[in-house]
């Protein structure tokens, strides 16, 4: 427990590339060793596929590919993070594919910073906070808002796209 | 108020109104049948008693204000005519609106209902204004004859938590005829341990009445799963025990004055059977005895047989348990797969032998739960007669409503989604379709327009049929419509019902065409839609001048289907086998011949094929000899290519979820024996996308 101001929130810290992300541990349901992942024709590249949860069929998505950063090797260390998001109010289940699991860390109020204006490589629309631990920064990411539904519907524009248009 | 009575109350609710509409519509075609004024009366006087209980008193009072006409037309005393199905049909939708104001809390409004309780009132005798409080214990059933049973009704310890009230339950059993009381204490712990929010009280009731064991049941109904609750019928009164069996051999005899009590007690000890050793005593005859058997057996044949048709009757479950069950199943399906894959590759033969049974019963197991989940379509038929009705007096047109093959079943879940559509198709019927009685005669056609809906199982599929016989479509103008949309080029030679397949295009379906065409076409693409969201598959026919029938494909259920698995380099799909018709090989020589098209020639037939590896753009060459599956679409024979075909699969289908909504050609994903996931083709969408992307390459 800490003294400080303001309560603290517990979160999960995974790693893309040189970066060091975090969701809330609440939103983490579980974390798998990479799995086949069965590839789904027509949808955008983020898109990896679907796997079985357990009798569930559950999408993952190359969290690289979506935040923007370079793709990687998969590697020994490579996992699923099944996460529960809300979008449009409906809970879905989803794998986000992240090259390590690293911790779960305390962060108080305090100790998250909002996201920078500039400077950052990244989508900043994606970004909830900074959080600062040690010398490390970790980007507290907003999942719902990546998961959100403009970019669900950016599905849907691509498999539109193979039709012709009526002329 | 307890939430889940009142649940239970509000699910009742809307089957006893759909009974109680469906009485009063068939009253009006049959205003002299005496099950149809009885039906109406025991929906009306089950929903007054429902609603008392629940403690929605005004409702009850309205009920009772309907119920009293209809107890004078069950008598005799007062024949059903129109003004008395209508005035109902108002009160019944007023009923709706105050029950559901109760269940949101809110109180209805007092208006109306007093102007119907007025008219109901209007239909009674003036003497006998009657009292919305209901009749005194015991009432007025007393002197007729009727059964005795005997009841015993004992209430979960948790039963007044729920906001049951036992005395309410006991007061209206006592309505039904006359009855005794025995409160049962037995059971109620000592002082120190007792809750007294906890019943512990018992009753037995025998019960003389002329009511049958349903409604004893009924009284019971929104307790029944909190409670044990046995009925029996009974020959004497004062028996109140446990014996499920009738009563014993030497008890008969005694009754009956062939045996003296004190003799029976010195036999008693005797290890033989009663019967023989009272013969060999000489103290009753064989006759004798056998005639206490034979009313032994007799009883107790026909206790054992009551027993057996009260476990055939239905029982109430929630359907969200249901899906539980179906997607249990489902697992086991899957789980099943992969013992028989795991054990075929083993060659034990025991393990097979066990594998093998395990294999049968999963499929019983799956067939019979995907049984339970089927209901009779004509439920929602009779749910549209009074649309038909109100439709047909809202545009002064005379339409008859004409069901058949109600009888056929369908999954539950479609039968819900169906809702939507068919009630677009029958106001299109009736307001486009049919016309008013004046045209009609014009037209040498009775005046009163038909409206057939029909079900009926073909094959793996369920076809229902809307039909009307009205003008028909106009063929003319949709193509008109249809080529200034640029739907249709001005040069084109459509078959017509090419021209009708049009109105499901979303270009189409405007209201300010159809307000001109005498045809149809508002929405029609959203039914469409529906229809495709359910896997079913939708087409017009139409006879100018005769009539327009919409004919909806449906699969049996959306669970569980076969499906054939099928390889493409290392990723597997299934196709739905419903639609294949057979498998044949397609070498590269064969390729050669047909110079680059996609077609290959089975029998003296040409028939198109699409190239799964090509149309997923999946990586990989593909093998020598490829295997073309060829399915009977709605377009005709198509043939898919693939590398291999594994064989048949029990597809199991899950939802792709919302992230991979609306992808063409894909309808959804299995979990395989092996654990992996694979994709399940939608047949006739894959083919359309093909179609669309070779002639786009064509411009």
């Amino acid at each position: 427990m800490s003294d400080e101001k303001g309560a603290t929130q517990q979160y999960v810290s995974f790693s893309l590339g040189e970066e060091l992300f975090a969701v809330e541990v609440t939103r983490a349901r579980e974390i798998l060793s990479l799995v086949p992942v069965t590839p789904v024709p027509q949808t955008p590249d983020y898109l990896l596929g679907v796997i079985n949860l357990r009798g569930q069929v559950v999408p993952v998505v190359d969290m690289r590919r979506k935040l923007g950063l370079p793709v990687g090797e998969q590697t020994r260390d490579t996992c699923i993070i099944i996460m529960e998001v809300l979008v449009d109010g409906e809970v879905l289940v989803v794998g986000a594919l992240a090259d390590a699991v690293r911790e779960v860390l305390d962060l108080a109020d305090d100790q998250i910073e909002p996201p920078p204006r500039l400077g950052s490589r990244l989508k900043t629309e994606y970004i909830q906070g900074m959080g600062k631990v040690d010398e490390l920064f970790l980007i507290l990411l907003d999942i719902d808002r990546v998961f959100s539904t403009e970019d669900l519907q950016f599905v849907q524009d691509a498999a539109e796209e193979t039709e012709p248009a009526h002329e | 108020m307890s939430h889940s009575v009142t649940e239970t109350f509000r699910e009742e609710s809307l089957e006893l109104f759909s009974e109680l509409e469906t009485a009063l519509l068939a009253l009006e075609e049959q205003p002299d049948n005496e099950a149809l004024v009885d039906q109406a009366f025991r929906a009306l006087h089950t929903l007054k008693g429902s609603s008392g209980l629940v403690g929605f008193e005004d409702v009850a009072a309205f009920c009772h204000e309907a119920e009293a006409v209809f107890e004078l037309a069950r008598s005799g005393q007062r024949r059903v005519d129109k003004e008395l199905v209508s005035l109902s049909l108002s009160a019944l939708d007023h009923l709706k609106e105050m029950l559901s104001a109760c269940f949101e809390g809110a109180v209805a409004e007092t208006e109306q209902t007093e102007r119907l309780v007025a008219a109901f009132r209007a239909f009674l005798p003036d003497e006998e204004t009657p009292d919305a409080s209901t009749a005194p214990l015991g009432g007025d059933e007393l002197n007729r004859e009727g059964t005795i049973y005997r009841i015993r009704f004992r209430p979960g310890p948790q039963i007044f938590r729920r906001g049951v009230r036992p005395q309410l339950l006991l007061q209206e059993l006592a309505h039904l005829g006359e009855a005794i009381l025995v409160a049962q204490m037995d059971a109620v712990p000592a002082l120190d341990e007792l809750d007294p929010e906890e019943c512990w009280v018992y009753w037995d009731i025998i019960l003389t009445t002329r009511a049958d064991e349903n409604e004893i049941r009924d009284v019971f109904i929104f307790v029944e799963d909190d409670c044990e609750l046995t009925i029996q019928v009974i020959d004497d009164t004062g028996l109140l025990d446990d014996a499920e069996d009738y009563k014993l051999l030497g008890e008969i005899l005694v009754e009956k004055g062939d045996l003296p009590q004190d003799a029976l007690e010195q036999f008693l000890s005797d290890k033989k059977k009663l019967g023989e050793t009272l013969v060999e005593a000489g103290v009753v005859n064989l006759d004798k005895v056998e005639a206490a058997l034979v009313e032994q057996r007799r009883v107790q044949q026909l206790r054992r047989q009551r027993h057996v048709a009260k476990v055939t009757e239905s029982i109430r479950v929630k359907s969200e348990r249901l899906d539980k069950l179906v997607n249990l199943v489902g697992e086991m399906v899957t789980v099943q797969a992969r013992l028989s894959q795991l054990s075929s590759a083993r060659s034990d033969g025991e393990l097979m032998a066990v594998t093998e049974e395990v294999e049968r019963m999963v499929w019983d197991l799956r067939d019979l739960v995907l049984t339970i989940r089927m209901v009779p379509v004509g439920g929602m038929f009779s749910s549209f007669k009074r649309l038909v009705r109100d439709l047909g007096a809202d545009l002064g047109k005379d339409v008859m409503l004409v069901t058949e093959g109600g009888e056929t079943e369908l999954d539950k879940t479609l039968v819900d989604r169906l809702n939507d559509p068919m009630v677009h198709l029958i106001r299109n019927a009736i307001d486009h379709g049919i016309e008013t009685s004046a045209e009609r005669e014009a037209s040498g056609k009775s005046s009163k327009g038909i409206l057939t809906l029909s079900a009926a199982h073909v094959g793996a599929n369920v076809v229902l049929v809307v039909e009307d016989d009205g003008a028909g479509l106009d063929v003319a103008r949709i193509r008109e419509a249809a080529v200034q949309k640029g739907l249709l080029s001005a040069t084109a030679e459509p078959t017509d019902r090419e021209i009708s397949a049009l109105l499901f295009e979303p270009g189409l379906s405007t209201a300010n065409i159809v307000s001109n065409v005498s045809g149809r076409g508002v929405g029609m693409d959203v039914v469409r839609q529906s229809i495709d969201a359910l896997r079913g598959s939708i087409e017009i026919e139409s006879t100018p001048g005769q009539g327009t029938r919409f004919i909806i494909k449906l699969p049996l259920t959306l669970a569980i289907i076969d499906g054939l698995l099928v390889n493409i380099g290392s990723d597997q799909f299934i196709l739905p086998l419903s639609a294949i018709e057979e498998c044949v090989e397609l070498t590269a020589k064969e390729k050669a011949l047909a110079h680059g098209r996609n077609l290959i020639r089975v029998r003296g037939e040409t028939i198109p094929y699409v190239r799964l590896r090509n149309e997923f753009a999946l990586s990989g060459e593909a093998p020598e000899i490829e295997q073309v599956v060829i399915a009977h679409l709605d377009r005709g024979r198509v043939g898919f290519v693939v590398d291999h075909v594994v064989g048949e699969h029990q597809t199991v289908i899950k939802n792709l979820g919302r992230m991979y909504q609306d992808i063409a050609g894909v309808s959804g994903a299995t979990i395989l024996g092996d654990g992996r996931v694979a994709l399940i083709i939608d047949l006739t969408q894959l083919a359309d996308v093909a179609e669309k992307t070779e002639a786009k390459h064509c411009h």
